[in-house]
This record gives C-alpha cells, sequence and structure tokens, in this order.
C-alpha cells in the first residue's frame, strides 16, 4: 500500500485552486450587481442580467463554491494531517470535488434563467438540492472515516469545529429544502407561512452560524497557529467555546423575523440565544488572537499572517455586531436596511475572505512542493487592497444603513413621515458608489492572488508527502 | 400552544442557558492531576508542530458570558418567552403597536379634525394642508400613481381633467375611502378573433383616428350590441361604472390598434385599494383635497 503512506495532496489541491477561480466569479458578479445599483442601466433591460437573478448568483457563488471550496480544500489538508492518515477514500474525495462543482455550474446556469426556489441562500431546485445533499454526505463519509482511521488519540479541535459544521450543514440543508416538486424546474417549499420563514431563518442563520463560522474556525485553529508557530493560547477556552457556540448558534434564527407574524416567544428565544452566543464567538477570536500573541514580529514580514490577524478582528467585530443588531430596539432601526448587508459583508469578506486567502496561500506551495508563493509583493498588494477594499465596504453600508433606518422614521410635526421610500433611495448613491468601489478593490486583490496562484503552480507537480509513521 | 409544547419550550431553552452555564463553571474548575495553567497540554498533532497550553479563561471574558446569561434569565421572566408564559409585563407586540397607534391618535389626531372641518375645495387651496396632503401622497399613493401623480400603465393621471369615477371632490374623497373595482370582461369567446379586430377598429376611429373604414363599421354594430351598456352609444364613457370615455386621447392600459385589441379580447380588471381603516377619514379628507387641487383651475 504505496499510496496509504502518502497524504493525498491533489484533492487539496484541485479545491485550493477552485477556491481562487470561484471567487474571482462570485466577486465579479458581486461588482457588477453593486454597479447595477449605482447604474440601473448595467441591467440592460434583459432577464437574465436583471439584478434579482444575478443576487442570488452572487452570494451562491462566494458562500459556496469560494467559501466552499476553501472548506473542502482546508478540511482535507487538515484531517489529514492532524490525523496522520491519508484520506478514508481517494475515489469519495474526488467525487466531492466533481459532485461540487456541478453544483456549482448548474446554479449558474439555472439561477440567471430564473429558476429558484425562492429561498434565501437556498435558491437552487429540487434536483440540485438532492445533489448537494449527496455530495455532502459523501463529504461525511470522508472525512469521518478519516478521523475513525487516524493515528493519533485525541482529536485535534480544528477538526471539532469542522465535523459540527458538516454535520449540521447537512441537516439544515435537508430540512430547509424539503420540497413538493411539480416540475423538473419547479417546486414548493412543505413548509407554510411562518413557519416556512422560521425553517428558512433557522437555516439562513445557521448557514451563517456553521458554514460560515463553524467551518472556518477549524480552518483558524489549524491556520493561526501553524503560521505563527505558536501553541494554541487555551485548550480549556476551546472547550468551552466550541459546546456553547454550537448549542446557541442553533437558536438565533428568529432575530431575521423580529416584529412580524412569528409569535412573541420566539422572537424573544432568538434575541437572547443572540445575545448568549457574543462569548462564545468571542471565545474563537481570543484564543485566535492570544495565539498570535509573541508573534507580532513576525506580522511586519509574514503577509499570510497579517490576512490571519485581520481576519480574527473582522470575526471579533462581526460577532459583536450581530448581537447587538438582534437586540429589537436596534433591529427596529437596522432591520430592512443596508447596514445587514455592510454587517453580511464584514464577516464574509472580513473574516470568511481573509481567513480563506491566508489559508490557500499556505496550501498552495505545499500542495506543488514549493517553498512560497511565486511573488511576495503580490501577497502584501493582496493584503492592502483587500484591506481598503472591505473597510471602504462596510463604512459605506453602516452609513447607508443608519441614514436608511433614521429616514424611513423620521416624521413631522403631523405625524406624516419626512421622507418617501425614494428620497431615502437616492440619497443612498454615493454609499452605494463607495461600497461598488470597495467591492472592486477587493476582486483586485483576489486577481493578484490568481496570477500569483498561476506563476507558483506552473510547470509543477502536486508534492508527495509521506505520512510519519509514528504517532 | 398546548402544555406539552409550553413544558418542551421551556425545558429546552432554560436546559440550553443552564448547559452553558454548568459548562463554564465545569471547565474553570481546577482538578488535581491537571496541567498547570499556562503549560502545554500533553497531546500533540501535526508531528509534534501542534500544541494546546492550559491557560485559563480570561476572567473578563467569563464576566461577560456570565453577564448574557443573567439578562436573559431576567428578560425571560418579564417578556414572553418560556411557552405559554406572559412574562411580568404582560408585553405582546401587538399591544406595542396599538399603544403607539393610539399616541400617535392622540398627538397628531387634532390636527387632522381641524382641517376635516373645512370642505375639500377650500382646502384645496390651503398651501399648509396642500403640504401634508403632498406628504401622505408620496407615501401612500405615489407606488402606483407616481411621485408626480403621472400615472403609469394601469395606473390612472391624477393630475388631468379626465376622471374615470368622476372628479368632484366628494367622488374623489369616496375613491380614495372605499376604493374601486373596475371590471372590464374579456370578450374573445363571445365576439371572436374577427369581432375583436372589428370593436377595435371601430374603437380606434371614436377618437378621430383612421381605421379601416369596413371593419369600423362592422364594429360599431358589435360596439352597440356588446359594449354601448357601459362605454355608452357614443362611447363616451360612465363614471357611475368606472368606464372610460374611448373618444379622447387618455388611454388606461395603451391607446395603439395592438394594445386595444387585447383590452378588448382578454379584458382588464382595475383595482383601488380603499384606505378608510388604513388612514382614517380625516386623512383621506386632506389628500382628496391635495389631489383635487392638481387639476384644478
Amino acid at each position: 500500500m504505496e499510496l496509504q503512506s502518502t497524504y493525498n495532496l491533489k484533492i487539496v489541491k484541485q479545491f485550493a485552486i477552485m477556491t481562487v477561480i470561484w471567487g474571482i466569479v462570485g466577486m465579479t458578479v458581486g461588482v457588477f450587481i453593486a454597479a447595477q445599483l449605482v447604474w440601473p442601466e448595467l441591467n440592460f433591460d434583459l432577464p437574465w442580467t436583471t439584478y434579482s437573478r444575478l443576487r442570488p448568483l452572487h452570494t451562491n457563488a462566494v458562500i459556496f463554491a469560494f467559501g466552499g471550496s476553501a472548506l473542502f480544500a482546508t478540511s482535507y489538508y487538515v484531517v489529514q494531517r492532524t490525523c496522520q492518515v491519508r484520506l478514508f477514500s481517494d475515489g469519495l474525495a474526488s467525487f466531492t470535488f466533481w459532485g461540487w462543482n456541478l453544483v456549482i455550474v448548474l446554479a449558474a446556469i439555472t439561477l440567471p434563467m430564473g429558476i429558484t426556489s425562492s429561498k434565501e441562500y437556498a435558491e437552487l431546485e429540487w434536483p440540485i438540492d438532492i445533489l448537494i445533499a449527496v455530495v455532502w454526505v459523501v463529504y461525511g463519509i470522508v472525512f469521518f472515516g478519516t478521523i475513525v482511521k487516524r493515528k493519533v488519540k485525541h482529536i485535534y479541535v480544528a477538526n471539532w469545529f469542522y465535523g459540527a459544521f458538516i454535520i449540521t450543514v447537512a441537516i439544515l440543508h435537508i430540512v430547509n429544502s424539503a420540497a413538493v416538486p411539480v416540475t423538473l424546474t419547479k417546486s414548493y417549499s412543505a413548509y407554510a407561512g411562518a413557519m416556512d420563514a422560521m425553517i428558512q431563518w433557522w437555516y439562513g442563520h445557521n448557514a451563517v452560524g456553521f458554514f460560515l463560522t463553524a467551518g472556518f474556525l477549524g480552518m483558524m485553529y489549524y491556520f493561526v497557529p501553524k503560521q505563527a508557530g505558536r501553541p494554541v493560547y487555551s485548550y480549556r477556552l476551546s472547550v468551552v467555546h466550541f459546546w456553547a457556540l454550537i448549542s446557541t448558534y442553533i437558536w438565533a434564527g428568529p432575530h431575521h423575523l423580529h416584529y412580524t407574524a412569528l409569535p412573541d416567544w420566539t422572537q424573544t428565544v432568538g434575541m437572547l440565544f443572540s445575545l448568549v452566543l457574543l462569548a462564545p464567538s468571542w471565545g474563537g477570536m481570543i484564543n485566535g488572537i492570544m495565539t498570535l500573541s509573541g508573534a507580532w514580529d513576525k506580522l511586519r514580514t509574514d503577509p499570510i499572517l497579517r490576512f490571519l490577524l485581520v481576519s480574527l478582528s473582522f470575526y471579533g467585530m462581526s460577532t459583536f455586531e450581530g448581537p447587538m443588531m438582534a437586540i429589537k430596539t436596534v433591529n427596529a432601526l437596522s432591520h430592512y436596511t443596508d447596514w445587514t448587508v455592510g454587517h453580511v459583508h464584514s464577516g464574509a469578506l472580513g473574516w470568511v475572505g481573509f481567513v480563506s486567502i491566508g489559508a490557500i496561500y499556505f496550501l498552495l506551495p505545499r500542495v506543488v512542493g514549493k517553498a512560497e508563493m511565486y511573488s511576495k509583493k503580490l501577497m502584501e498588494f493582496h493584503f492592502w487592497t483587500a484591506t481598503l477594499g472591505v473597510v471602504l465596504y462596510i463604512t459605506a453600508m453602516w452609513i447607508a444603513g443608519i441614514m436608511q433606518g433614521l429616514m424611513w422614521r423620521a416624521v413631522n410635526d403631523d405625524g406624516t413621515l419626512t421622507y418617501s421610500f425614494v428620497e431615502s433611495l437616492s440619497a443612498m448613491y454615493p454609499y452605494y458608489f463607495v461600497r461598488f468601489l470597495g467591492g472592486a478593490l477587493y476582486l483586485a486583490g483576489m486577481v493578484s492572488m490568481a496570477y500569483n496562484m498561476w506563476k507558483t503552480i506552473q510547470g509543477s507537480k502536486t508534492a508527495v508527502e509521506s505520512i510519519p509513521q509514528t504517532a | 400552544m398546548n402544555s406539552f409544547l409550553h413544558w418542551f419550550v421551556i425545558v429546552l431553552t432554560l436546559g440550553n442557558i443552564f448547559a452553558c452555564w454548568w459548562l463554564i463553571r465545569f471547565a474553570a474548575k481546577k482538578r488535581p492531576g491537571d496541567v498547570p495553567d499556562g503549560e502545554k497540554m500533553t497531546h500533540s498533532w501535526d508531528e509534534g508542530t501542534l500544541v494546546e497550553l492550559n491557560n485559563p479563561m480570561p476572567g473578563w471574558w467569563l464576566g461577560m458570558f456570565y453577564a448574557t446569561i443573567i439578562f436573559s434569565l431576567i428578560y425571560l421572566v418579564l417578556y414572553p418567552g418560556l411557552g405559554n408564559f406572559k412574562g411580568v409585563f404582560n408585553w405582546t407586540q401587538t399591544s406595542q403597536y396599538e399603544k403607539e397607534m393610539a399616541d400617535a391618535k392622540e398627538t397628531y389626531g387634532p390636527i387632522f379634525a381641524k382641517y376635516a372641518q373645512q370642505d375639500i375645495v377650500t382646502l384645496s387651496k390651503d398651501a399648509q394642508a396642500n403640504a401634508i396632503g403632498q406628504r401622505l401622497y408620496v407615501n401612500y399613493c405615489s407606488t402606483c400613481h407616481g411621485s408626480d401623480a403621472g400615472g403609469a400603465p394601469g395606473f390612472p393621471s391624477l393630475k388631468d381633467k379626465d376622471w374615470l369615477w368622476g372628479g368632484s371632490p366628494e367622488m374623489i374623497q369616496k375613491t380614495i375611502l372605499d376604493g374601486r373595482q373596475a371590471v372590464m370582461p374579456g370578450w374573445k369567446a363571445v365576439i371572436g378573433d374577427d369581432g375583436v379586430n372589428k370593436v377595435a377598429a371601430y374603437v380606434v376611429s371614436l377618437g378621430g383616428r383612421s381605421a379601416n373604414p369596413a371593419q369600423a363599421t362592422a364594429g360599431k354594430a358589435l360596439f352597440e350590441t356588446n359594449c354601448a351598456a357601459c362605454h355608452m352609444p357614443a362611447g363616451t364613457g360612465n363614471p357611475a361604472l368606472g368606464a372610460p370615455n374611448l373618444t379622447d386621447k387618455i388611454w388606461l392600459y395603451g391607446g395603439s390598434l395592438g394594445a386595444i385589441k387585447k383590452t378588448i379580447a382578454n379584458g382588464r380588471n382595475g383595482i383601488m385599494p380603499p384606505h378608510r381603516d388604513f388612514l382614517g377619514e380625516d386623512k383621506v379628507h386632506l389628500l382628496a383635497a391635495y389631489i383635487y387641487s392638481l387639476s384644478a383651475e
């Protein structure tokens, strides 16, 4: 069994490359629809290019194609290294690669055609949903199969998070996507009314909680200590924040439905668990940042470490902002405004994007047997464009969102509303332009990453790393 | 909810909150044989490159965790959250809404009540009344009728002198208060495609435009049998039914031959929703004055 003495780096390389490619695709669509909000002519009066059809394409592409590929790449790498065994099955791992990419291609075809289940972040129709479920179950088999055959007694904390992410996403996806098919491209949700809304946001918020948080915390727990060359700050903290995080996140969905037909008690419970979630979330940030402390000097010379540090900072900020926005009185101002959009992007661009980019820069040279990336200068360029991009984006959306919230609630002496909706919309132009600019900068950084990646892997073969035989 | 669900919610909610409490206390406790604080744990991964320290959880962080838990427990006593338990404050979002609406009515009601005393024609010349009316208009009416009240296909202009349901102050007020439902039935099944073409040609000719003379003449007979009941024999319309005048240049659903054919063949449904319960009579009174002012000399 020659093969069993080496790690499977091919699958890691495949997913790492696709992370960058799908990142560029998803972010290009994002920048384009941001431009549509400034220049509506860019809708071209064609059904396939309207904002309403491209927006789900953007969210699906960045969350599931970019983020998903990063999670596949890193989890397959981390689980092998920390279990000291090759993946449970190369064939099944390869199936997840081709299956997942097929899902993405089908999404890119069906969404612009207007084929949608209309559930946010779960727009894909039932045949694609079934494919996702199959790929995901196989992913679980590969991941947990590898854990089972591990040569190391303890399961590393990164794998707890990856494991929780894989199991919970399977449950969320299957429950939320339950539908009655009518034709191959049309189905109706299995739930109705307020129940449907609740299931949708139970799914939607935990897509954030488990896909975009738990999975990426798994990433953080491996790449931060590795790149910093420092021990994880606190084992105890990792145990507490893991269990607290996964048990409280699952309750938080109702905060998306404050002041709606959802019963009062459900709204209360959703708000309170969102608040309790603050400490468990910050547990991850503290553990990451305290792990980096002592390696501050490396930040000057190491762009990967800088990506990881900034990602943790944005994680901390977003997970403070989230519980605040879940409080009913704050939510009454922030709900339905661009503040929510800014909050999501400080998490998505700042936390998820930065930690993924750092991890992929770590992985790329290693999977092709090189010492480092082709150009450190380009990594520096990427770091600064991305940082400036995020800051512009979220600042613009904070101002826009709070302004909308205040304009919508402003009343005259006679009790009539001071502003019509259109007035609040036309006040948004400058901020929408700054948001477009921020997104374009972030995208420019990704393009530099693609070039850097191409030059790094050009003419190389997948590295062969043998597994140490002693535990 | 039934008593099973009631207790299910209570047990699960409190269970998870207290589990968090227990978890922190359990993990914070020192036990004999533990790795001393700040030392490395005994396990390692990835060829010894990944190790963990046994640092205690930061005190300020634990404090924050406890604070959110305590806040939650207090909140659950005060507000509805634990199943059917209504909370000490007896608060509901419905009662909050009703109270805010009642407060607003008390504060702003007299302003509108004062204007309601005056007749619509007088109000339509009052700058201050029109300013309030316009603010009401942009928030409640502009979505369909346009910010400039110029209308849109299917939604009539409010600034011309053409009125589907009558343009007197009383009629405008009634339209806003109780809404209108205009029904133009589809005629394709009754008179066939050929009949539709003929009537369309006649309708085009009514406004003085040129149409195929033979078709228009044939259409006239069909019009008199089928359409004149609502649109009147001369095609001048009937405000009592909201049937539009077909002899002018104003077309709600488009005046091209094609659009007219489509209207005759498939019919149209025009709905103006009622605002009596939503805005109240006093506000509608001001709104009617504003709308009236748009076309009044």
